[in-house]
């Protein structure tokens, strides 16, 4: 899954979707996974950055972080294929 | 570059929570800096914010509603024009466009400019008119159904699910979930606006708007779509942002070259959740939110007044994307004298 092109994030975490006019604000570990989707990471990349880095068991994650997933998808922050 | 000296007529001076466009339009033009400009201002109310906006209009006066006729606005306006001299009449409000279309001769023949739909265009967009206009021109309108009386109402078609639109032609939109409802919004509409009230299918998802210009030839002189951001529960945008579409674009850009666009307009659509966008109305004019293109880099006001010269303009081909505007109140004080002078004269 690719994120969409015109999408403007910034350091502070908030995300601009160019296309749709609508704003999000997401916390630093949002904008960290964000950050990594933008360039290019997949999914395994990420979770093992995201382990290694912070005190978190892998079922946790995988929870945690799929649920993320669905909302960017729900959002419709992905490229459709 | 030398400055071109311009009496231009403005209408729509009501910055209310229903605002119109007139202001916003002044202070476009008036930041241009192409002009040296007098702008004396057409109200209808004493009311009118406008009005006594001294920074704004040299003058104001006072015009015949348009329920009037030709007549009585040509009238008035060669009174107007015998005082000031005018070289530009822009109208802003929906229901006074047909009187100035009709007068167009006769305004050119006292020297004043318009640069307006031609009435064929004016005809075809308007909201009963608007499904015939989706099918001629390939763009996909929700279905609708004109009603002037309350037996029409009982011929709605019965595959005609609720919710349900209820319209004004001019002005206002009620959304009905039953026929009570319905009813409802018929009478309140048709005692304000006048029938026919249009009834239109409900599309669900989320609505967007394109300010645009055309010259009339095929051309887009330019445009800008946006995004609400805040409704007023009159369903006016006090807020809205500039967005990436461009799909948005590529419709506009092909309804203005097959209908041969001449002037200001708005095209409200709404955006499915599937991407599919779906007209619900062709204002035939530029809307209140017309200094959020300004704003993008898109000065339509002034290519307008350019092009109502007879001047050639180059088309606008980028804006800014994520520009927003925020609508907010202010409270003049005004001298009663001002409001005696427009409430007896007619003039101030």
């Amino acid at each position: 899954m690719e994120l969409r092109k015109n999408l403007a994030i910034s350091d502070t975490g908030f995300v601009f979707d160019a296309t749709s006019g609508e704003s999000y604000s997401l916390n630093p570990i949002g904008l960290e996974i964000l950050t990594y989707l933008k360039n290019g990471l997949k999914d395994e990349e990420i979770k093992e950055k995201m382990l290694e880095k912070y005190d978190v068991d892998e079922t946790s994650f995988d929870l945690v972080y799929f649920d993320f997933i669905r909302t960017l998808q729900h959002f419709d922050l992905f490229e459709r294929s | 570059m030398d400055k071109i000296s311009l009496t231009i007529a403005v209408s729509g001076l009501n910055n209310t929570d229903n605002p119109g466009p007139g202001i916003p339009f002044i202070r476009a033009i008036r930041e241009s800096g192409r002009f040296e400009l007098k702008i004396i201002g057409l109200a209808y109310e004493n009311l009118e914010p406008g009005i006594y906006m001294k920074d704004m209009t040299s003058r104001v006066y006072k015009m015949p509603y348009p329920s009037e006729g030709k007549k009585a606005f040509l009238e008035r306006v060669k009174y107007i024009n015998s005082k000031e001299n005018i070289d530009i009449l822009i109208p802003n409000l929906d229901a006074e466009l047909h009187t100035v279309m009709i007068s167009e001769k006769e305004l050119d023949d006292m020297g004043i400019k318009t640069f307006l739909p031609t009435l064929k265009q004016f005809g075809e967009r308007h909201k009963s008119e608007l499904e015939k206009f989706g099918k001629k021109y390939g763009i996909k309108v929700p279905r609708s159904f004109p009603v002037s009386s309350m037996t029409d109402i009982n011929r709605i078609p019965k595959d005609f699910d609720y919710p349900l639109m209820v319209k004004g032609k001019f002005y206002d939109a009620h959304i009905a979930y039953n026929k009570e409802q319905v009813l409802n919004h018929f009478n309140k509409i048709s005692a304000q606006w006048g029938v026919p009230v249009i009834i239109q299918e409900f599309v669900k998802g989320t609505e967007v708007n394109v300010i645009a210009l055309g010259d009339g030839l095929g051309n887009t002189i330019g445009a800008v779509p946006m995004r609400k951001q805040y409704i007023t529960d009159k369903g006016k945008a006090w807020g809205g942002i500039t967005i990436d579409d461009k799909n948005m674009i590529e419709l506009t850009r092909n309804l203005i070259s097959a209908v041969k666009w001449r002037g200001g307009m708005e095209l409200e659509l709404i955006k499915t959740i599937n991407n599919e966008y779906y007209l619900i109305e062709i204002n035939p004019r530029l809307p209140a939110w017309l200094y959020l293109a300004v704003g993008a880099g898109q000065n339509l006001p002034e290519a307008m007044v350019f092009m109502a010269l007879g001047k050639n303009v180059e088309p606008y081909t980028t804006y800014d994307v994520g520009k927003m505007f925020v609508r907010y109140s202010y409270d003049m004080i005004v001298d009663l004298e001002d409001f005696q002078k427009i409430s007896m004269n007619g003039e101030v």
